[in-house]
């Protein structure tokens, strides 16, 4: 009966845990109810990702009110291959938290963290598995609310400008989303998102729908970072709390990755935004801008969280390029690098996490020598850092791969000699990391107390273990990447 | 003209949202800029709401006199936004009422300043 | 055991010996027993192989499918046995020859050192194995890596530079031309196997695959084909015995061992002898050989001037491979095995003149030999085997290209042979000269010879260099197995 109701339960229970979290007060119940949640959130996407790559699609229909007049929750392959990405990361940073919250935010707060973060984790589910595109609205702003609150409780009060320009754009974004989603049930009258794909083609591309495609582009690009929409990552990475930043960074721009995705190639679908409108050739140049000018400044940045956070918009880049390719290599590249870059820049984040705890900051100033104080971490991030390179044996070579094989065969192999030559700056960045912690000299100033908590590295371990894990062994990922790409180069209205 | 005079709700709409984006840009203070995002999104209600007025639709009561209702879902789309768009303004305050706080000010640029001047001492 | 356990063996040995020295890290006698055991053993299994290969068998072993339609698979032909044979072989021997230089000159993080100088051998194992180009290009940016904290092993600004270089040239290398050139291979061929005869015939117009070659021999940085040989000097401010193994036998050869093998086996012999677009190879190596001679002559550091012979040398195994003749390739491949004991006995030579005498430049050379006999002795073996002085094994090499070109009717190529011998004697000949016949300066502190096991280890691979032509049947069957 309840596999029945799963997709249900798969928000529900996150979204249930939080109130209850506000109301417990206490913080150790508090964080057992969060890793609860999340790790109920994990199973059951892992239960849908099965029974879809079994049976196919599953619909469902909330309260019982059939799709289109009532909401339907719909699991296909690339909403699937989303949800066990998010839940598999919330189930991670939760038990994580622990001990990084208790560093960085008052004691009264705690319970706060948590229940925001269970908010969080069942926006974000509820904007993957949803199938209407209202829904996906207040799912949307759930998600970012959230995550508004979420960075505004960092312990430096620079953390709250950056919260609230994240809120000014972020709402923005999902306002023009809203005006999109407006535009297009006023030109067919449904906001079910199958029924919309359906319906598209009969309203033609008038201008109420072109204008919807790009209200819709432009509020989806604020939320995942797009160049030059990108302006609030990086001090909102910065200053937010560690478990936070690595929760948002794995999840955030991913999962509106995922919902640029459904709009182009499930509601308008390739033909319309392929064929006839310039949307990859825009795509793809935004992409490239992006890659070089975000590398290249993260080279130069001073400290090793903002470095991080321009490093993701770069990733986000590549991410779009393999969407502006629009083939089904490049499509593949795509979803591939969604779920390779959030395993990367997770294990990333939660290793700062653990170097933020022991030695106060994370300047390179600080980093000097850390190897010898912090050799795990270390290590951890120098592999991480391999991934994001894209070193062969680890999750970010496949989707290297992918973009070049994706680039090759669409023809462009000048695309094909910049996503190679963008991984060299890659190198400049990681290798910064890498000199200070192994050939520096610890600088003056307190000595740092030793490895991070055990609890901080073993899951920190966990996700760089699976960075390398899935640059060997590309089962899941690659087969789920390809029967996402072929179900939206397939799914043609 | 009655095509231009007749649409006059899209024009009230494309005007809230121009004047809201435009003071969410081109002012400084934290509050006003919160009050700019509050009149863009009432746009959007605007948006949703107008063409959900039929000509010659009454109110969307079932009834055998009539044929043609109004329809209700946009109301209920809206009453949802405006939730949100409360939720979210209620969040934006809280956090301006914070950096009161935290800087003393809630004036964009003094803030700014005030942090280059921090990171500059540091 | 099964030919495919001894491959796994011959992976997973340098790998647990790693770990080995690791956890023996504390107590130095035992640590160093560890990687003794573990190179010992590692050649034992590889050898264990050569009888299977020298009969026409292929031992294979598959791991899993790394990405669909390619595993990390690997299978041992000949030309990845001789590598894997001079490798392993010359390991035991370098590591004696490490104990002596790290202990005699106090070197810092030496479990270090021996860890990572463990995964570099396993990584080797792993190139010379390899069945296709993706597990090749695994473990080659992996060999990459791993070597990385030996080049900077000092950490001082200088580590740090040669570091920076080091890496800038050979990741730059790999990921900008190597890894494109093999997706395109894939893109065009639908296999990354190696194949006898290449995969690649009739998938492309020439000029498409003269400009994948071009890919390919600058992405393979190790090679140091110029203008990307920088790396290799920039690398020897690592301690000797890195010089000695990993950029006289390790790496270097991991670079030409890739070229002879995308020449034979990605795109054949015969696909690229049929198209034009491949003459400026031979070219650009002749041109490498020459000038690499030329800064060698230049150098008056001692490593600096064996870095740029062993850039010019490894350019020989270039230019024969690109010559495309049977004999050619046989050459190239044995040449493979001979320079390998030819260069690591003049880097164990001078890294015993560092540890004795302190010294580091040519000039300061006089006299040496008087004092260090057996070092200088060695030194000078491999000099005449590198300079083509019958019978030592550099002559049997040189000879076969000599006629390979020849046979490809390539004069530019005999003059560059013919020249580059001139070359080579010019700058190693007067160290010989140097060192037993000029009176020592003055001012000069006395010291004898250097610690015990590096000149035993020296003694053994001048030995070897001696011993090689006369021991030559299995290297040489090897090599013209895979000359065809």
């Amino acid at each position: 009966m309840t596999l029945e109701h799963l997709p249900a339960l798969q928000v529900m229970v996150p979204l249930a845990a939080a109130p209850l979290i506000v109301l417990l007060r206490h913080a150790g119940f508090a964080w057992a109810l969060a890793v609860a949640a999340s790790l109920f959130a994990f199973g059951a996407s892992l239960a849908l990702a099965l029974e879809v790559s079994r049976a196919g699609a599953i619909s469902y229909a909330m309260g019982n009110w059939p799709p289109p007049w009532g909401i339907e929750y719909r699991v296909d392959a690339l909403s699937a291959f989303v949800l066990v990405l998010v839940s598999a990361v919330g189930a991670l940073v939760a038990p994580y938290a622990r001990r990084s919250v208790a560093a960085e935010l008052p004691r009264e707060q705690h319970y706060l963290y948590y229940a925001v973060h269970c908010l969080c984790l069942a926006g974000l589910l509820g904007m993957t598995i949803t199938g209407d595109a209202f829904n996906l609205f207040v799912f949307m702003e759930i998600a970012s609310l959230s995550m508004y609150v979420l960075i505004a409780l960092g312990r430096d009060r620079r953390a709250l400008l950056a919260s609230y320009q994240y809120l000014i754009l972020g709402t923005i974004g999902a306002t023009f989303y809203v005006i999109g989603v407006g535009l297009l049930y006023l030109a067919t009258g449904t906001l079910n998102i199958a029924d919309l794909a359906a319906r598209l083609p009969e309203a033609q591309a008038t201008r109420a729908v072109l204008a919807a495609l790009a209200f819709i582009t432009v509020g989806v690009s604020l939320k995942l970072a797009l160049f030059p929409l990108h302006l609030w990552l990086p001090n909102a990475y910065a200053y937010a709390p560690s478990a936070a930043t690595a929760f948002l960074a794995a999840t955030a721009t991913k999962v509106s990755v995922y919902v640029l995705l459904r709009f182009y190639f499930t509601v308008f679908g390739a033909p319309l935004v392929v064929d006839a409108l310039p949307v990859p050739q825009i795509l793809t140049g935004l992409s490239i801008i992006a890659i070089v000018s975000a590398s290249l400044v993260a080279v130069w940045q001073a400290d090793l969280k903002r470095l991080l956070a321009y490093s993701s918009v770069a990733q986000i880049g590549y991410i779009t390029l393999g969407i502006g390719m629009a083939t089904r290599d490049g499509l593949t590249a795509a979803v591939v690098h969604l779920f390779n870059h959030g395993i990367t820049k997770g294990a990333l984040f939660l290793l700062v996490g653990g170097i933020a705890l022991r030695a106060g900051s994370v300047d390179f100033g600080r980093l000097r020598g850390l190897a010898r104080t912090m050799p795990l971490t270390c290590l951890g991030v120098t592999l991480a850092g391999l991934s994001l390179i894209g070193v062969p044996g680890t999750a970010g070579f496949i989707s290297k791969w992918y973009l070049v094989l994706g680039a090759i065969e669409a023809g462009q192999a000048w695309l094909a000699a910049l996503v190679v030559l963008t991984s060299l700056i890659a190198v400049a960045y990681v290798w910064r990391f890498v000199e200070a912690a192994y050939l520096s000299e610890p600088g003056s100033g307190t000595a740092v107390a030793g490895e991070a908590p055990l609890a901080m590295l073993a899951v920190s371990w966990v996700m760089v273990a699976a960075c390398v894990w899935f640059g060997f062994d590309t089962s899941f990922t690659v087969q789920g990447a390809r029967r996402a790409a072929e179900l939206m180069l397939g799914a043609a209205p | 003209m009655p095509a231009f005079a007749s649409h006059y709700t899209y024009w009230i709409t494309v005007l809230l949202m121009a004047a809201g984006l435009y003071i969410v840009v081109a002012r400084g203070n934290l509050v006003k800029k919160l009050i700019g995002l509050s009149i863009f999104q009432t746009s959007v209600y605007l948006l949703y709401i107008a063409p959900g007025k039929l000509i010659g639709g009454t109110a969307p009561i079932l009834s055998e006199a009539f044929k043609v209702y109004s329809n209700p879902l946009p109301h209920v789309l809206i009453l949802t936004a405006i939730v949100v768009g409360i939720a979210t303004l209620a969040l934006g305050l809280a956090i301006v009422v914070r950096i009161r706080e935290a800087y003393g000010s809630i004036e964009e640029d003094e803030i700014v300043a005030a942090d280059r001047d921090a990171g500059d001492r540091e | 055991m099964t030919p495919a356990q001894l491959i796994a063996a011959a992976l997973l040995v340098p790998a647990t010996g790693a770990a080995g020295i690791a956890l023996a890290g504390r107590w130095p006698n035992l640590r160093e027993g560890v990687t003794l055991a573990a190179a010992a053993a590692l050649f034992a299994c590889v050898l264990a192989l050569l009888p299977t290969v020298l009969a026409g068998g292929v031992p294979q072993l598959f791991v899993l499918e790394m990405l669909p339609g390619i595993a990390l698979g690997f299978r041992v032909e000949p030309l990845g046995m001789l590598f894997a044979l001079v490798a392993s072989g010359l390991w035991i021997v370098n590591s004696v020859y490490s104990i002596g230089y790290m202990r005699g000159n106090d070197e810092p993080h030496q479990t270090r050192f021996y860890v990572c100088f463990a995964l570099a051998l396993a990584a080797t194992m792993g190139i010379a194995f390899s069945a296709n180009l993706l597990t090749l290009f695994l473990f080659y940016e992996m060999l990459t890596l791993v070597t990385w904290p030996l080049v900077t092993h000092h950490g001082d600004d200088d580590a740090k530079q040669g570091g920076r270089l080091y890496l800038g040239f050979l990741l730059g290398t790999s990921i900008t031309f190597l890894l494109p050139a093999i997706i395109a291979t894939w893109a065009l061929a639908g296999t990354l196997e190696f194949t006898p005869g290449g995969i690649l015939r009739g998938t492309a117009s020439g000029s498409v695959i003269g400009g994948l070659l071009a890919l390919y021999m600058f992405g393979i940085g190790k090679a140091a084909l110029m203008p990307f040989h920088r790396w290799l000097p920039a690398a020897m401010v690592a301690p000797t015995p890195v010089s000695a193994l990993l950029h006289a036998v390790a790496v270097v050869k991991a670079g030409v061992f890739t070229v002879v093998k995308v020449v034979v086996y990605v795109f054949g012999v015969e696909t690229l002898a049929g198209i034009r677009a491949a003459d400026w190879l031979p070219a650009v190596a002749g041109f490498t050989i020459v000038a690499a001679s030329i800064v060698a002559l230049r150098s008056d550091n001692l490593k600096r001037r064996l870095a740029y012979s062993t850039v010019s040398q490894l350019s020989y195994v270039v230019l024969a491979a690109a010559l495309l003749t049977p004999l050619s390739v046989a050459g190239a491949v044995f040449h493979i095995a001979a320079h390998a004991v030819g260069k690591i006995t003049l880097f164990f030579a001078a890294g015993a003149i560092y540890t004795a005498a302190h010294k580091t430049e040519v000039s300061q050379l006089d006299g040496i030999g008087r004092r260090m006999p057996w070092t200088m002795g060695a030194f000078t073996v491999g000099a005449l085997s590198l300079i083509g002085i019958p019978p030592l094994p550099g002559f049997l090499s040189k000879w076969m290209m000599f006629q390979g070109a020849a046979q490809a009717g390539n004069g530019m190529a005999l003059a560059v042979l013919a020249l580059s011998t001139l070359l080579n004697a010019a700058y190693f000949l007067p160290i010989v000269h140097a060192a037993f016949w000029r009176a020592p300066r003055e001012g000069d502190a006395p010291h004898g010879e250097a610690p015990w096991p590096s000149v035993a280890a020296l003694v053994v691979t001048a030995a070897a260099t001696i011993a090689l032509p006369f021991a030559s049947a299995v290297p040489l069957a090897l090599a013209r197995a895979v000359g065809g």
